[in-house]
């Protein structure tokens, strides 16, 4: 009785600050960071998607930003001036989690029985392959607009209300970038209670039976065929419903956001933050999201401090740090900063030494 | 028929530097199963720092070619001692982990080095100082310069020398042994750690001399080159049958000439929807082709899963 | 009891290259019956039980299963045909628990997919429990209910081996394949898996079996077969086998005086 009491007690704090967050970060430290936290709740997003695959399943995949690509690229095709199309959200974004999965399913059913780094090879060569064509597909029909990408992209509207002009409640005026949060938020917490869902559940645990061994799996009559694509296309149809929003939210989407680099950053929120662990791959994503801001803020004047010049311009030094954050993390917690205890015998199991 | 030869001598020129990189990764992957994410990051150290010492010596009075040769074993020398440090530093500890560890450290390294080079040289594209002879000749109607002639015959001068080497030296031996099977090299007195180092030396050797190589051809180095280098690369490796020396000689070679003539044709083939600015596209198509109908690559073996 | 054939195999073919490994093997397994495949090392019985069992395609020959065709193509396939297994290496789930290991059993008889699993509605829920009931009972039923929430890698040798089997139970075979389940176990473990056994057998489970240790095939096995470089060289009551003098040749590489 305790335990429920103290849950339901927990549930409605974090609640509470999630709801107040906006305003102690917009009011604190000024809206630009609210800003940031639009994006990092996106990548929340992306990371819990990816997490199903990797962590979960087991599965390596390199080339994940191409699901994201291809839900952006159809909410911008189907709501801005490219072709004149103006759909409504509540009719994209389906449309974009239902063909990115279709995209997730059509990858992952023949190569999805290949050996672990082969795979991750095969996403990586089809993330790249996707970003080549949203790249070229300008002629001789102009589909994507090319490097140029699209913009004037229409701003996600509720209930006909668009998120991007400030909104009068209750007297206060929220501004854009609020309300993006509050839609963020809400749509993060859904993909967090899809994804603790599906843990503790019989396709959970087919999913952690097929990481641990795949032919014992397969004796106890799993599917496994069936069960990767499934981890395979739930995956890509989250990333395909944040890959939406996205094109929303900024307006202008291009191929240049899609680059192989986004790939491992998201790899990399769920693999530091902690491999299958919900909590650890969310800190991951937030950490990893807002740093490169905290980065770009600090690293010049700090650098001017020290060495009277800049070294390195913010972008480079960020992606020094994250580079070297992969090979000590790798080395020393290879399990993540916040792992899931059975992910971390698994990982601590064999080390040479 | 036209640019048939002319492609197929690029396509030539081209599949020799991949076959080169190709048995760098092929050697580690026979060894340790592992891919090497940043070996094309090692092609670019090799080209940058030949480049670097080349500007160095370029108003000294050295002839041409030399300045070139001297830059070539100063790159070598780097790209040698690189390898053993990452091997040491970032994969050593990780042998026996899931193989998901060290193919993240791997990405870390690559994504270190990038960095490390952009630190040194910055993000512009460097141009290969005027050393080499430009004079072409003719071959059935299609141009070959003489760098290019010098490119295919190293190339092939130094495959040939690691096949002596992996099959006439003890080193070579204990190499294969340990590809093999590295528990029991060990108890037959190998000492698995130093053939680990020594493949991984080999290796970045041998991507030293590419990198000399591809900046040699287009006249151009930088320090994302690696890249998709890297990955053509590993294509061909694949292609050829991971684990396979020969089998990465023959995909280099077969990537390479495929990729030429791909982007040559391609504008006629398609009827000018997709220009040679797909080319890229044409290694990882190939990619996926190869892991899904024949993994094994063309020379590969085929290994039963015993349960 | 009506004892009827529950397998059978036809002339059945596997090789590896140039290897022949399995040669126009025939044999029938009765509903209800022990039945041993025994012979030397490297005779084929394991290759027999993969290409049973989905792992390895057969190159020639075919399955009956209570008369009817077999289809064979995948090793979940198998197991939803009632055939279950345990490896020669024990391939357990070495990072969930031994609860887990055999509810992860049960996944092939229930069928909540994620629909089910997100909205946790009422069948859902009672699919759960009941998922979890069984492998209770089946943990029970082996003997390690004490570890059910142990992992898997910290079992001891012989518990793992129950778990293991404990785990193909939850699919509900009609016939439950055991390679070498008493492989590396002392003569106290083999006793008390012999029991288990007998236990299985006396509650309508048909079970094969490969086994090296001769004196547990002798007391359990109802009938056996002798495989020596792929061929059956011999079939029948252990007793009569035993005597063979095929087998004695093939297991001591000549006869006794």
């Amino acid at each position: 009785m305790r335990h429920k009491q103290s849950a339901w007690l927990a549930t409605a704090l974090i609640g509470i600050a999630l709801a107040v967050l906006p305003f102690v970060v917009g009011l604190g430290i000024g809206n630009a960071w609210v800003r940031v936290l639009d994006f990092a709740l996106l990548y929340v997003m992306l990371a819990l998607g990816l997490n199903i695959v990797v962590g979960m399943a087991g599965l390596l995949d390199l080339g994940y930003i191409a699901f994201y690509a291809v839900g952006a690229y159809l909410y911008a095709l189907l709501s801005s001036p490219q072709f004149g199309l103006h759909w409504p959200v509540w009719a994209v974004l389906p449309l974009g989690a239902l063909v990115a999965g279709l995209f997730g399913a059509v990858l992952g059913a023949p190569t999805l029985r290949l050996r672990g780094d082969y795979l991750a090879i095969v996403t990586l060569g089809f993330g790249e392959i996707v970003r080549i064509f949203l790249n070229n597909l300008n002629s001789p029909i102009n589909i994507t607009n090319g490097p140029q990408g699209i913009s004037q992209i229409d701003p996600v509207r509720i209930a006909g209300v668009p998120l991007s002009r400030p909104l009068e409640v209750f007297g206060h005026t929220l501004p854009a970038v609020y309300l993006y949060y509050y839609l963020f938020v809400l749509l993060a917490l859904l993909i967090v209670f899809i994804t603790v869902r599906l843990e503790d559940s019989r396709i959970g645990r087919a999913w952690v039976a097929i990481r641990e061994d795949e032919i014992a799996a397969k004796a106890c009559g799993i599917n496994t065929r069936n069960i990767k694509l499934l981890a395979f296309a739930m995956g890509a149809s989250f990333g395909g419903v944040a890959g939406g929003l996205f094109a929303g939210f900024q307006e202008f989407v291009s191929p240049e956001s899609f680059s192989l680099m986004e790939s491992i950053m998201v790899l990399c929120m769920v693999v530091l933050g902690g491999m299958g662990h919900i909590p650890g791959v969310i800190l991951g994503a937030l950490l990893l999201a807002v740093l490169p801001e905290a980065l770009r803020y600090g690293a010049v004047p700090i650098q001017q401090a020290l060495f009277g010049r800049v070294l390195l311009d913010p972008e480079s030094l960020r992606m020094l740090l994250f580079g070297v954050a992969l090979i000590a993390v790798m080395l020393y917690r290879p399990a993540g900063l916040w792992p899931e205890a059975r992910r971390k015998r698994e990982f601590l199991g064999a080390r040479t030494k | 028929m036209d640019i048939f030869i002319q492609q197929l001598i690029n396509g030539l020129v081209l599949g020799s530097i991949y076959a080169l990189v190709a048995l760098g990764y092929t050697m580690v992957y026979g060894i340790l199963g592992l891919i090497n994410f940043a070996h094309g990051d090692i092609v670019m150290v090799g080209a940058l720092v030949a480049l670097s010492v080349c500007r160095v010596l370029a108003d000294s009075g050295l002839p041409g070619p030399m300045i070139v040769l001297i830059g070539l074993m100063v790159a070598v020398l780097v790209c040698m001692a690189l390898g053993f440090v990452i091997e040491r530093v970032a994969y050593r500890r990780l042998r026996n982990a899931p193989r998901l560890a060290p193919l993240i450290t791997a990405i870390g390294v690559s994504i270190v080095l990038q960095q490390i080079a952009m630190l040194f040289w910055g993000r512009n594209y460097h141009s290969f100082p005027p050393l080499l002879p430009t004079s072409t000749r003719e071959i059935a109607g299609a141009q070959i310069t003489d760098v290019q002639i010098a490119i295919v015959v190293a190339a092939a001068l130094v495959m040939a020398g690691l096949m002596l080497l992996v099959h006439r030296t003890r080193l070579g031996r204990a190499m294969r042994a340990t590809a093999e099977n590295p528990a029991i090299a060990g108890l037959m007195g190998v000492n698995v750690n130093v053939i680990i180092a020594a493949t991984f030396v080999i290796g970045s050797a041998l991507a030293a001399v590419a990198g000399v190589m591809v900046s040699a051809n287009y006249g151009i180095a930088h320090y994302h080159m690696g890249f998709i280098l890297g990955l053509k690369a590993f294509t061909a490796a694949v292609l050829g049958g991971i684990g396979s020396l020969g089998g990465a000689m023959l995909g280099g070679l077969l990537l390479g000439i495929i990729e030429a003539l791909g982007a040559g044709y391609i504008g006629d083939l398609t009827g000018g929807v997709f220009g040679s600015n797909y080319q890229d596209v044409f290694a990882f198509f190939v990619l996926i082709l190869v892991l899904v109908f024949r993994p094994s690559g063309l020379m590969g073996e085929k290994l039963a899963e015993r349960a | 009891m009506n004892r009827e054939t529950l397998l059978e195999a036809r002339n059945i073919a596997k090789h590896f290259g140039g290897v022949r490994a399995l040669h126009a093997v025939s044999l029938f397994i009765l509903r209800g019956e022990i039945y041993g495949l025994i012979g030397p090392n490297g005779a084929g019985k394991t290759t027999f039980f993969n290409v049973l069992t989905g792992l390895y395609t057969a190159d020639g020959g075919s399955f009956l299963l209570d008369g009817a065709p077999m289809k064979i193509s995948a090793p979940h396939e198998v197991a939803a045909q009632g055939i279950a297994r345990t490896f020669q290496n024990i391939r357990l789930f070495a990072n969930m628990t031994a609860l887990e290991n055999v509810m992860v059993g049960r996944h092939l008889r229930t069928g909540a997919g994620v629909i089910g699993a997100v909205l946790r509605d009422r069948a859902t829920r009672d699919e759960e429990s009941a998922i979890a009931q069984r492998a209770h009972e089946l943990l029970h039923y082996v003997g390690i209910h004490r570890h059910s929430n142990v992992l898997a890698r910290n079992l001891s040798y012989g518990d793992q081996r129950r778990l293991e089997i404990a785990r193909a139970l939850a699919t509900e075979p009609k016939l439950l394949a055991l390679d070498e389940p008493a492989a590396g176990m002392n003569a106290t473990e083999t006793a008390e898996l012999r029991k288990l056994i007998e236990t299985l057998r006396s509650d309508g489970v048909t079970i094969l079996l490969i086994e090296h240790d001769v004196k547990l095939v002798m007391g359990l096995c109802d009938r056996v077969a002798v495989l020596d470089y792929g061929e059956k060289i011999a079939e029948g009551a252990p007793a009569e086998v035993r005597r063979d003098a095929k087998v004695v040749e093939a297991y001591l590489g000549g006869a006794i005086a």
